[in-house]
């Protein structure tokens, strides 16, 4: 078995029908993860028997053991019901080749991609063999996150060879969209096949923000990852953070002080504040009621001031620290931010009841872009779309870590999985993030803020994983000698990108831009 | 003599003025959605760049491409001369009336489609084809709302009806309100404004006039963009001389014209408020309700033929 810090023996792995496929242990740490290594033979069977009975697929990810094990190692990471269900393989290095996910979990299949794209190991049983994150900038036989990537002969090429599918019939107009937009929005393709205006398929096409995140990681020191991990997606850079702070603290063996765990999830709720505003502004723009835009704007940038002034960062960047928070709140700041809070929710109250009368606005994104129960459970969706297609989870509520365990965390629900139900999931989200943070602030416990890291030998792999505004942002670290060996954070936005694709079918392509923004989906975080 | 004098007078006057109109309208939104504006002279300065930037011509593109700005411009200029701002009689009033006056309108749209689609861009033609979608059901209710008024002055010549619409003073017709109703949805739909177009977006799958000119630059969009603002000043001042004819006079009546530059001004500023206000306060419809809200436009333009007949007014 590969180092586990913290290793509880003595508890036994709650599923057992996944007990007799391998052994699983349990990793000490805030969150539920079992932990286990599956033959190749096994590794459909586990997954089936997680889909059985309604988990999910968190991450797959992958990474190269030639030195030190017997091939490559395969990782994925499961949500069930009894928490995170982690379960690695060897694969052969002559193969280079594993059985695929994709037929189980949809979502699987360009995570499996990607993994090709980036260590040159093959998922088997899959048709798609295109590559997804790899465009022209290395050669194909080139892996760079293999240990033996020369890291030269790389180019900024554009990707020509990429094949589209193929237009299903000569009556089909086909609409290429992006990468560069008549806006300032982030790059991504999406390839249209319409007749008139209806949308009979789209197929999308990322990578354009590749940025190599993964093998910059390697070699980092623990505080230089978490500065870059801040950095994966600047949105989420407080989710990001914090849960590259859990996964450090978990191989540390780390016990975070109480006030900084408090002031961390502080952040964590103005994150989500701060995008929920922006959203539901920029759903309403799209919708051509500029009046939402610059009303919510101007909240979202009251509340970004104050974390300018009482946080020291508009977005909250490099606040949460493996060990704590880099910041703290005086008394003064605690009565101001109160306020704030309190005006921002008579504000957003107001504004609420006026779209809600809207009478333009709600014909636009009622009963568009419905994604329904059934389909979002089959597509394993979460966050805040997810949420809004009843998909009732949320980490906060499930499977609380401090501080939220003394909370009480309401989750947000919808069952319409239509624009409006996204709409509404946010601006119930807004008012108990404006309730949880009245509370913190009220509540927050004295001490420290900061707990030194013992990381004389860290050695070990550890899991961070945190309600994001978007969703769950998984991370998974792997430190040696106090150095960041390897690592793999999952966005959200890997498993609800494909579910747009099937959103959109039954609307047309002049509703895609507002279906889109409901969703409002990571570039950055996804392309890594 | 002085009718020419004036005739030359209202077309520098439109050409001139219709970015400052286009440009209050932009301020006034801008102050209704709690945001500070620009200035009414931003347009000014957008044309000025824009007439000094190179113009480039999408690869692939014909001599239509290059025309149509030229063709679109000189279209809104000619219908400058004859629509009635100023005065009524003027010497170009006579080479149109106004089924030939929607005519040119539609000249000038045909350029702006086939350029657009000359370009072979999808979005280009995208463009093209909800533009015509949306002409191709605003033209009628565009003639049925023109023919109300030319039932209760008996001729289709835009200049005697006005000048029989402002000898009437003050009564009140009940076939020109749904006239004007009719005219005024057109009016948002023919210039590209919500709820039925977003002239301020950037979401390239929702644009209808904007995409047709994603790729013009330079002098050639600067004089898209103008034609697009005379445009709007030439409907605004089509509803103005039917609807509010007060203060436009003869062109032999010279002595009646400082009046007349007084009053102007003001109906155009209460144009640029109401329409500010509308667009404000609506959001954009979904693209097949354009439809809807045009053949509403039509029944409404129908409604007032029919009540003339019925009421004789």
């Amino acid at each position: 078995m590969p180092h586990c810090s913290s290793m509880d023996r003595d508890t036994i792995m709650p599923n057992p029908s996944l007990r007799v496929l391998a052994t699983f242990r349990h990793w000490g740490t805030t969150l539920p993860v079992w932990s286990g290594r599956l033959h190749k033979d096994y590794w459909p069977l586990a997954a089936q028997n997680i889909r059985a009975q309604g988990g999910r697929l968190l991450a797959l990810w992958g990474e190269d053991r030639r030195t030190t094990e017997a091939g490559y190692l395969v990782h994925a990471a499961f949500l069930s019901e009894t928490g995170i269900v982690r379960t690695e393989m060897i694969v052969d290095p002559t193969t280079a080749a594993y059985p695929s996910l994709a037929a189980i979990f949809p979502g699987a299949l360009r995570m499996e991609r990607a993994l090709y794209d980036l260590l040159g190991i093959r998922a088997t049983g899959v048709n798609d063999t295109r590559p997804w994150l790899r465009h022209a900038a290395w050669p194909a036989d080139q892996f760079p996150l293999r240990t033996d990537f020369s890291g030269e002969g790389l180019d900024i090429a554009a990707d020509r060879d990429y094949t589209f599918l193929p237009a299903s019939s000569p009556d089909t107009h086909e609409i290429p969209v992006g990468p560069i937009h008549a806006g300032i929005i982030e790059p991504g393709h999406f390839r249209f096949q319409v007749l008139g205006e209806e949308i009979l398929r789209l197929e999308e096409r990322f990578g354009y923000t590749h940025k190599g995140v993964e093998r910059l990681f390697q070699g980092l020191d623990v505080a230089g990852g978490a500065r870059l991990a801040g950095r994966i997606s600047g949105d989420s850079t407080v989710a990001y953070a914090w849960s590259y702070a859990q996964a450090v603290e978990q191989i540390t063996s780390t016990q975070v002080p109480e006030r900084a765990q408090w002031l961390r999830a502080l952040c964590l709720e103005r994150e989500r504040l701060a995008n929920h505003l922006g959203d539901l502004g920029a759903i309403g723009n799209d919708a051509g009621l500029a009046f939402a835009l610059t009303q919510f704007q101007a909240l979202k940038e009251d509340l970004l001031r104050e974390n300018q002034h009482y946080f020291g960062h508009r977005y909250l960047m490099d606040r949460v620290l493996p060990g704590g928070v880099a910041f703290d709140l005086t008394a003064a700041a605690i009565a101001a931010l109160q306020g704030g809070g309190r005006t921002l929710k008579t504000a957003v109250r107001r504004l609420q009841e006026i779209l809600a009368e809207h009478g333009g606005l709600r014909d636009r994104v009622v009963q568009l872009g419905i994604i329904p129960p059934e389909r979002a459970a089959h597509l394993g969706l979460m966050g805040v779309a997810g949420r809004a297609s009843g998909q009732a989870w949320d980490l906060r509520v499930q499977f609380p870590h401090p501080p939220y365990d003394q909370l009480q965390v309401q989750m947000a629900t919808a069952t319409g999985g239509d624009v409006a139900a996204r709409m509404a999931v946010r601006f119930q989200e807004i008012f108990e993030s404006l309730r949880l943070q009245e509370e913190m602030l009220r509540k927050l416990p004295d001490g420290n803020i900061y707990h030194p890291l013992d990381l004389q030998d860290a050695v070990g792999e550890g899991i961070g994983w945190v309600e994001g505004w978007r969703g769950e942002i998984f991370f998974w670290l792997r430190i040696e000698h106090g150095q960041v060996r390897r690592c793999h954070p999952q966005d959200p936005s890997w498993t609800l990108w494909p579910a747009l694709e099937e959103v959109v079918l039954r609307d047309i392509v002049a509703d895609f831009p507002l279906i889109n923004k409901s969703f409002n989906l990571s570039y950055s975080g996804h392309d890594l | 003599m002085t009718a020419i004098l004036l005739e030359g007078m209202q077309i520098l006057l439109v050409a001139f003025l219709a970015p400052l109109f286009a440009g209050l309208l932009r301020a006034l939104r801008a102050i209704l959605q709690n945001r500070r504006p620009a200035g009414c002279w931003q347009n000014y300065r957008d044309l000025y760049r824009l007439f000094h930037k190179e113009s480039l011509q999408a690869e692939g593109t014909s001599w239509l491409f290059r025309f149509a700005p030229y063709g679109i411009f000189g279209a809104f200029c000619l219908a400058a001369g004859i629509i009635p701002i100023l005065a009524t009689g003027l010497p170009l009033a006579p080479a149109a009336d106004v089924i030939a006056l929607v005519g040119l309108f539609a000249l000038a749209r045909v350029f702006q489609v086939l350029a657009a689609m000359d370009t072979g861009t999808p979005f280009a033609t995208l463009g093209a084809h909800r533009e015509m979608l949306i002409a191709g059901l605003a033209e009628p209710a565009l003639l049925a709302a023109l023919f109300t008024a030319s039932l209760l002055s008996r001729s289709t010549s835009l200049s005697v009806i006005v000048a029989h619409l402002e000898q009437l003073r003050f009564a009140l017709h009940p076939s020109m309100v749904f006239a004007a109703a009719a005219f005024f949805m057109v009016l948002l739909a023919e210039n590209a404004r919500i709820p039925v177009d977003n002239p301020a977006t950037h979401l390239e799958l929702t644009m209808i006039h904007e995409a047709m000119l994603l790729e013009y630059s330079g002098r050639h969009l600067a004089l898209m963009e103008w034609g697009a603002q005379i445009k709007l000043v030439l409907y605004v001042a089509i509803g103005i001389a039917l609807f509010l004819p007060w203060g436009i006079v003869p062109a032999a009546e010279i002595a009646a014209l400082p009046l007349t530059l007084l009053a102007l001004p003001l109906k155009f500023a209460a144009a640029a408020l109401i329409l500010a206000l509308v667009e404000t306060l609506l959001a954009k419809l979904r693209l097949f309700r354009a439809p809807e809200f045009m053949a509403t436009a039509f029944l409404l333009g129908v409604i007032g033929l029919l009540s003339f007949f019925m009421l004789g007014a």
